[in-house]
C-alpha cells in the first residue's frame, strides 16, 4: 500500500501527517521546530515510521509546507502554508469556505469558493498581534502555562479590554490590569479577544468560517470568540494543529496519483 | 537559501555603468569644481536647470543607492536621532544620516560624496517631503530652497492646473538666472526639452517591449536601466544609452529570450521598489517562472507632453500628469489600461510604510480593481529603504501563494 507524507513545518511546531491513498490519516506527529529544520523533519518521520510500523518506502511522495518548506531534504515537493491550510480544510468541509488560520507566527485568512479553488488570501502585517506569539507572551506576563488559557477564558466574567496594537504595549496595558488588581481570567479573555480583533481588521468572511493552526487547536475558546466577532459560528478543523500538514499529505497523494509524476 | 537561478544581465549594462560613471564624477570628481550645482527632485523642473547651465544632482537616486546597497537601515537612525521621524519618507531619512554620518554609496566610488549644492529646486507633485529634505540643506548650508507646489490627487489635468504650475516654473527663472550667473536662453531650454522628449520616448520603447510574451525585461530590471533616464533626461548620453538598449531588447524579441526562463505568469507592480531586496525578490520571480512585466514606479519618468515649442506648460503638463499627484480615478484607468497593455495576471501592491504617496492599497483600491478587471493582487508591506519594516519570509511567502493562486488558472 502507498502512502502520501505532508510536514508543516511552523515558526513553533513542526507538524507531519501521513495519509493513505483515500485520504485517510494513519499517523500523525509533532515537535518543536528548533533550529535544525532538516534533522527535526528526520526526526518525526522516523518516529512516525516507527510508531506506525511504515516502512518509508511506502511513502511514494512527500510535501513540505510552512517556513520551513525549503529546508526538508527528503521532501519531492513544497507548497506554501496557504494552499496547504486551505487544502486541509476543505476536505472536511467540502464548500465555500473562509479558513482562518492562527499560527505561532503569522495568521492567514483564505477565501476558498465551492470546489476548494483558492479566491484571494491575506496574511498578518510585520506584527506578532493576532498571533500566537502574542498569547504566549501574555501566558508569559501573567506567569501562567499556556495550556492554563483556555479554562481561564472560559471562566471570565467581565469585559477586559487590551486596545494596543502592539503586542509590547498591550503586555505593558496587561501589568496595568494586573496592578489594578483584575481577575487574571478576564486579562486572559481580554487577550483572547485582542487577537480575535486583529483578525477580524484583515478581512471579511465569505462561507462557512472554519479555524485552523495551533492556537485555536489548544483554545478552542477563542475560536468560539473568533465566530461571536464575525457574527458566524467558527468550526474547528478536526485536528486543527495538523491541517497545514494534512493538506501537503493531500497534495502528495494528489501529485503522487497523477499519470506524470 | 542559494538560489538556483540567476539574473540575465544586458551586454547594454555595462556602457550603462561607464554612463552613470561619468555623470557621478562630472558632479564629484575634481572637474566639478566651478560648475554650479542644483539639487532637483526626481520630477522636478531638470531641463529648465540644465538650460541655464547647473550640473544637476538627483538626491532620490542616492536614496535609491543607499537602499540598494543596504547602508539606508544604519543611517536612518541618525537622522531619526536629529528630529526626522522613522515613519516618513526613507529616502529622506537614508540620505540625512548619510550627511550626518559622513559616509555614502559613492565612497566606493573613490567620490566624495553627494555634491554641495548652491540652490535646492523640488517640485511637490509627488509628496511633501522632498520640500522638507532640501530645507534641511538649505537650512545647513545656507543656500536657497525654492520650488514648485503641484497640486496633489489632481482629477483631470486642466488648464487651471496646467496655468498654476506653469507660472511657477516660470517664476523659478529669475532667481535662477541669479543663482547661475546666466541668463536662460530660450534656444537651448528648446534644445533641453527636445533631447529630454528623445530620452523619454525612448525609455517607453523599452518599458514597453515588456508587451512581448515573453517578456525581455522585467521590472527589476527596470529599477536599474533607469538611471539615465532619472539623472541625465536632457542630455545626449541618456539619448544614446537607451537606443543601444532596446536594440538589445528588439534583438532578445526576434530570439525569443525572456528575462525569466519558462514565464508563465505576468504580474504588474504597483508602488516603490523594496532597494535592498532587488536581487532576492528578482530571482524568486524567476525561479516562480513569473515576470513582473510592467510597474507604475518605471513608467513614471515618461513625460510625453515635453513640447520644445510649448516650453512652460509642456513642463507643467509633464510633471503633473503624473500618477503619483493623480486621484484614483485616473490612477485606477491607468492601472487598467496596463493591465491590458502588458498582458497582466496580477497586480503586485507594495504598501511601503514610510512612502503613504506611492501606496495605492490603502484606499480599496486593489479591491476595486479586482473587481473591475478580475484580476487578483497580493499587497506586501515592506518599505523602499527602511528593512526594519520587511519581514523576509513573510514576504517570500505571500509571493509564492500569490503564484500558487495564478497557477490555479
Amino acid at each position: 500500500m502507498e502512502y502520501y507524507c505532508g510536514i508543516d513545518i511552523g515558526a513553533s511546531t513542526a507538524k507531519l501527517v501521513v495519509i493513505d491513498a483515500a485520504g485517510r490519516t494513519v499517523g500523525m506527529a509533532i515537535g518543536r521546530s528548533g533550529v535544525d529544520y532538516a534533522k527535526t523533519a528526520e526526526g518525526l518521520l522516523t518516529d512516525l515510521c516507527r510508531s506506525q510500523s511504515l516502512d518509508r518506502s511506502q511513502i511514494a511522495r512527500s510535501l513540505s509546507t510552512g517556513y520551513g518548506r525549503d529546508n526538508v531534504p527528503w521532501a519531492d515537493a513544497k507548497m506554501t502554508e496557504i494552499a496547504c491550510h486551505g487544502k486541509g480544510a476543505y476536505f472536511h468541509f467540502q464548500r465555500r469556505i473562509t479558513v482562518i488560520d492562527i499560527g505561532a507566527q503569522d495568521s492567514k485568512i483564505i477565501h476558498l469558493d465551492e470546489t476548494g479553488r483558492r479566491k484571494s488570501f491575506k496574511m498578518n502585517r510585520k506584527c506578532a498581534a493576532g498571533t500566537g506569539a502574542f498569547i504566549e507572551e501574555i501566558a508569559h506576563r501573567l506567569a501562567l502555562d499556556i495550556s492554563e488559557l483556555n479554562a481561564l477564558a472560559e471562566k471570565a466574567t467581565e469585559d477586559v479590554s487590551l486596545g494596543s496594537f502592539c503586542t509590547v504595549f498591550a503586555a505593558t496595558e496587561v501589568l496595568e490590569k494586573i496592578r489594578a488588581g483584575v481577575d487574571v481570567a478576564d486579562i486572559v479573555r481580554g487577550a483572547f479577544n485582542s487577537v480575535v480583533k486583529r483578525i477580524v481588521e484583515m478581512d471579511r468572511v465569505d462561507g462557512l468560517l472554519v479555524a485552523t493552526g495551533g492556537v485555536v487547536a489548544h483554545n478552542p475558546f477563542l475560536a468560539k470568540l473568533l465566530g461571536q466577532s464575525f457574527g458566524a459560528e467558527a468550526h474547528i478543523a478536526p485536528d486543527a494543529q495538523y491541517t497545514g500538514a494534512f493538506g501537503a499529505a493531500l497534495f502528495a497523494a494528489e501529485q503522487g496519483q497523477q499519470p506524470d509524476a | 537559501m542559494p538560489s538556483s537561478v540567476e539574473l540575465k544581465d544586458f551586454e547594454a549594462s555595462k556602457k550603462m555603468r561607464g554612463v552613470m560613471g561619468r555623470y557621478f564624477t562630472e558632479l564629484m570628481g575634481p572637474e566639478a569644481s566651478g560648475t554650479k550645482i542644483a539639487w532637483c527632485t526626481s520630477v522636478g523642473p531638470a531641463e529648465l536647470l540644465r538650460a541655464l547651465g547647473f550640473a544637476v544632482y538627483f538626491p532620490e537616486n542616492h536614496g535609491a543607492m543607499l537602499g540598494a546597497s543596504r547602508m539606508a537601515t544604519d543611517l536612518i537612525p541618525e537622522a531619526n536621532a536629529r528630529g526626522f521621524s522613522p515613519d516618513i519618507c526613507s529616502y529622506l531619512t537614508s540620505d540625512i544620516g548619510s550627511y550626518l554620518k559622513g559616509e555614502s554609496p559613492f565612497n566606493k566610488m573613490k567620490l566624495p560624496g553627494p555634491p554641495k549644492a548652491d540652490v535646492l529646486v523640488f517640485n511637490t507633485n509627488q509628496c511633501r517631503d522632498v520640500k522638507d529634505w532640501f530645507q534641511f540643506y538649505a537650512r545647513e548650508w545656507d543656500v536657497p530652497c525654492i520650488g514648485v507646489h503641484t497640486p496633489r490627487a489632481i482629477g483631470q489635468v486642466n488648464e487651471i492646473v496646467i496655468t498654476a504650475v506653469a507660472r511657477q516654473i516660470e517664476a523659478l527663472v529669475q532667481p535662477l538666472e541669479q543663482i547661475s550667473g546666466n541668463k536662460l536662453d530660450r534656444d537651448k531650454l528648446k534644445e533641453v526639452i527636445t533631447l529630454s522628449r528623445k530620452c523619454t520616448e525612448l525609455w517607453k520603447a523599452v518599458l514597453e517591449t515588456a508587451a512581448n510574451v515573453p517578456s525581455p525585461i522585467t521590472f527589476f530590471d527596470g529599477t536599474i536601466q533607469m538611471g539615465p533616464a532619472v539623472v541625465l533626461r536632457g542630455t545626449q548620453p541618456a539619448i544614446d544609452y537607451y537606443e543601444i538598449l532596446l536594440a538589445e531588447l528588439k534583438q532578445r524579441i526576434a530570439d525569443g529570450v525572456g528575462a525569466v526562463e519558462g514565464e508563465k505568469h505576468r504580474i504588474y507592480w504597483e508602488g516603490m521598489p523594496i532597494w535592498g531586496k532587488l536581487k532576492s525578490l528578482a530571482l524568486q520571480f524567476i525561479e516562480l517562472h513569473t515576470a513582473v512585466v510592467a510597474s507604475t514606479y518605471c513608467n513614471s519618468w515618461i513625460f510625453e507632453a515635453l513640447d520644445p515649442d510649448k516650453p512652460f506648460e509642456s513642463m507643467a503638463r509633464a510633471y503633473s500628469e503624473l500618477f503619483i499627484c493623480r486621484s484614483d480615478e485616473p490612477k485606477e484607468a491607468y492601472i487598467e489600461r496596463m493591465i491590458e497593455k502588458f498582458k497582466v495576471d496580477g497586480i503586485l501592491y507594495h504598501n511601503a510604510k514610510t512612502c503613504p504617496n506611492n501606496s495605492n492599497s490603502r484606499y480599496d483600491m486593489p479591491q476595486r480593481l479586482e473587481g473591475k478587471t478580475g484580476k487578483p493582487f497580493v499587497i506586501i508591506d515592506g518599505d523602499l529603504n527602511d528593512l526594519r519594516l520587511y519581514s523576509e519570509e513573510q514576504t517570500r511567502t505571500n509571493i509564492e501563494a500569490f503564484v500558487e493562486q495564478l497557477s490555479q488558472g
